[in-house]
């Protein structure tokens, strides 16, 4: 190798332990000059790691008391270009025993929540940062126990909200009870239910009322019961015979008790028999080949969709399309509503789902919860509204007010949601 | 009482579970409760099962109307309930997983139970396009709006879409039909979906003050008058 003229000998020397690059130069008079490249990342490779520092355990808040959160800054090893640590080990002492391992953490981590702890029992951590070689605890945090709240105060909005929306909801059965006249806009799917049973009954074919695939946890399966209810009066009141495959055997069991109280109800008990209802399978697409079959083959006038529905939304409403049936559809899953707008003569849209049963029933106390539901949306535009109105002015004049606002209206609806 | 005892039950119960939201000590009881459900749902499966049991049987003695697809029913539900119990051909014997791929039901469940279920939602890419026609027919206003929005989202999504206004100058950018396909699925589309989850929540908590304070009897069978 030549420098400015001068022949220069290189010797590398390469100490693997600690992959440092030495390269001596030797000039051809003899004199000697060394000179050690060694790269940060290569040369913090030898070293322990740095512990990570500021460890703090504290109370984890509205719990049950069961839960502590330990904080700590990072090892300065543990950052972008130092990697050197490969994460965190945490390790806890409980009431004044031997610390134990309690978790890990990735590498640019900062905390940890301890789950499944207890009051009574008092924690002690340490946070250890571990490299390839090493590993670095951290010192010992101060004894502290989880200490049980009793009301959950981050949900302090969404009870506001939940307060009035329900309290709107119960003045209004009240009012009705008292004899409050209340107008509740007509729904175009429920005014024809009467008209599709009445068809069913000339036509002399049965009516297929399916009431979704979930288990009777599902808030919209209640609901397809609370309308076959009334339905089912209707039913017993014309004689028309009905037909419900189900997907559950809770549901079987729970509209057989309700097809037979309204059969009850009626003064026609005796016009009942349990093979109204019978039980398909839990499996989706069996239930679905079921049902296609069914309506294939007794080619129903009516067909009630009323529940929670899924992918096999379409390919049912659609069969039923193809027999000629009237179709009145009800679902509160946002993605099946086209398929079942697009397919059926009448669609309950969300919330109509819900306020069918009320609506049919025609009593002023269960009109008066519709009406009470109306106030929630009154409180839902105008916050809507407020939000848009805020951000946009906050936004195009820097307003203080406006962005004080929109920052409250965005606190107290993020906090509802979460 | 017949009644006001399940009434009493469903207002306390619901109520607790109102409550367990906002209060920590119980704020696992909705997911106890969820677990008892699913405890009573398991032995309801033998009401599910016996049930279908009853019906294809009566079917086949009394050679109803396609009675020969009953035998069909009840093969396929003896088998399967036969080779899931006794873990047929399942090479670690009883103890083995039953859905053990070369056990009897593992083979069942892939070779017979999945192609048959893959053929009944490939269905629905028929009933769609049906269905498509049907909605998009330009037969007033709305119907003439959901068409266009409806092609201008179709084309959006493929390349053709982003060819036809490739040319546009940077400056009409926003009316690119990709970028217009985008514009209508996240602002009108997104803002009706929301409407529509907040109309439900409303209905929902309705519904729920409605049983928990029994002005809604009907799944007791009692009209409430």
């Amino acid at each position: 190798m030549t420098d400015g003229g001068r022949r220069t000998r290189l010797t590398v020397v390469v100490l693997a332990a600690c992959f440092t690059i030495s390269i001596i130069a030797v000039s051809v008079s003899g004199q000697s000059e060394t000179v050690s490249i060694a790269p940060a990342d290569t040369a913090i490779a030898v070293r322990p790691p740095a512990p990570p520092t500021s460890v703090v355990a504290e109370d984890y808040k509205y719990d049950n008391a069961k839960h502590l959160v330990l904080s700590w800054v990072p090892s300065i090893d543990d950052q972008p270009g130092r990697t050197l640590v490969l994460g965190y080990r945490i390790f806890r002492s409980s009431g004044g025993g031997a610390f134990m391992p309690a978790g890990s953490a990735l590498p640019g981590a900062s905390s940890f929540r301890d789950e499944r702890l207890s009051k009574d029992s008092s924690y002690v951590y340490y946070v250890a940062a571990v490299s390839a070689t090493d590993t670095v605890a951290s010192i010992k945090t101060q004894a502290i126990s989880p200490k049980r709240e009793y009301l959950h105060l981050d949900l302090v909005w969404l009870f506001v909200i939940a307060f009035c929306i329900s309290s709107s909801v119960i003045y209004f059965i009240w009012k009705a009870r008292a004899g409050k006249k209340l107008f509740v806009r007509k729904i175009a799917g429920l005014d024809a239910v009467d008209e599709a049973i009445g068809r069913a009954t000339e036509m002399g074919r049965p009516i297929l009322f399916i009431p979704g695939i979930q288990d009777m946890d599902d808030v919209q399966t209640i609901a397809g019961l609370t309308i076959l209810g009334r339905v089912a009066k209707q039913i017993a009141d014309y004689d028309t015979r009905i037909r419900m495959p189900v997907s559950r055997s809770l549901v079987m069991t729970a509209a057989r008790e309700t097809i037979k109280a309204a059969y009850q109800i009626a003064g026609r008990p005796d016009a009942y028999s349990d093979d109204m209802v019978n039980y398909v399978t839990d499996e989706q697409f069996g239930y679905v080949a079921a049902v296609d079959g069914i309506m294939v083959r007794e080619k129903p006038a009516t067909i009630f969709l009323l529940g929670a529905f899924f992918a096999e939304s379409l390919i049912l409403a659609e069969t039923g399309n193809s027999i000629g049936a009237i179709q009145i559809a009800g679902t509160a899953r946002p993605a099946q509503l086209p398929f079942f707008i697009a397919a059926c003569d009448f669609t309950l849209i969300g919330e109509e789902l819900f306020a069918a049963s009320a609506y049919l029933s025609g009593e002023p106390k269960q009109l008066g919860s519709l009406k009470g539901q109306d106030v929630g949306k009154g409180l839902a535009m105008a916050a809507i509204l407020l939000g848009v109105l805020s951000v946009t002015l906050g936004q195009a004049f820097d307003i203080g007010f406006f962005n004080w606002l929109a920052d409250g209206l965005s606190t107290i609806f993020s906090a509802a949601v979460e | 009482m017949k009644r006001q005892v399940p009434l009493f039950i469903t207002f306390f119960v619901g109520t607790l579970l109102i409550v367990s939201v906002f209060s920590p000590p119980i704020e696992t009881l909705g997911e106890d409760f969820s677990v008892f459900f699913d405890i009573i749902a398991v032995f309801a499966f033998f009401l599910g099962g016996g049930n279908l049991l009853r019906v294809h049987l009566t079917k086949i003695s009394r050679r109803k109307h396609d009675w020969a697809y009953s035998i069909v029913t009840l093969v396929g539900f003896v088998v399967m309930l036969w080779a899931g119990l006794f873990k047929v051909w399942n090479e670690g014997g009883i103890a083995a997983s039953v859905t053990a791929e070369e056990s009897l039901f593992g083979m069942i469940f892939n070779s017979v139970l999945i192609p048959l279920q893959s053929t009944m939602y490939s269905l629905l890419a028929f009933f769609i396009a049906s269905a498509s026609y049907r909605a998009f027919r330009a037969k007033n206003r709305e119907a003439t709006i959901l068409l266009v929005a409806a092609f201008i989202i179709l084309l959006g999504r493929t390349a053709f879409g982003t060819m036809l206004t490739a040319w546009m100058p940077s400056s009409l950018s926003a009316m690119e039909i990709p970028n217009l396909a985008i514009w209508i699925m996240n602002s009108p589309n997104l803002a009706g979906q929301r409407a529509i989850l907040i109309g439900i929540g409303l209905g929902v908590v309705s519904m729920s003050l409605r049983i928990i304070l029994g002005v809604e009897r009907t799944y007791l069978g009692d009209d409430g008058k």
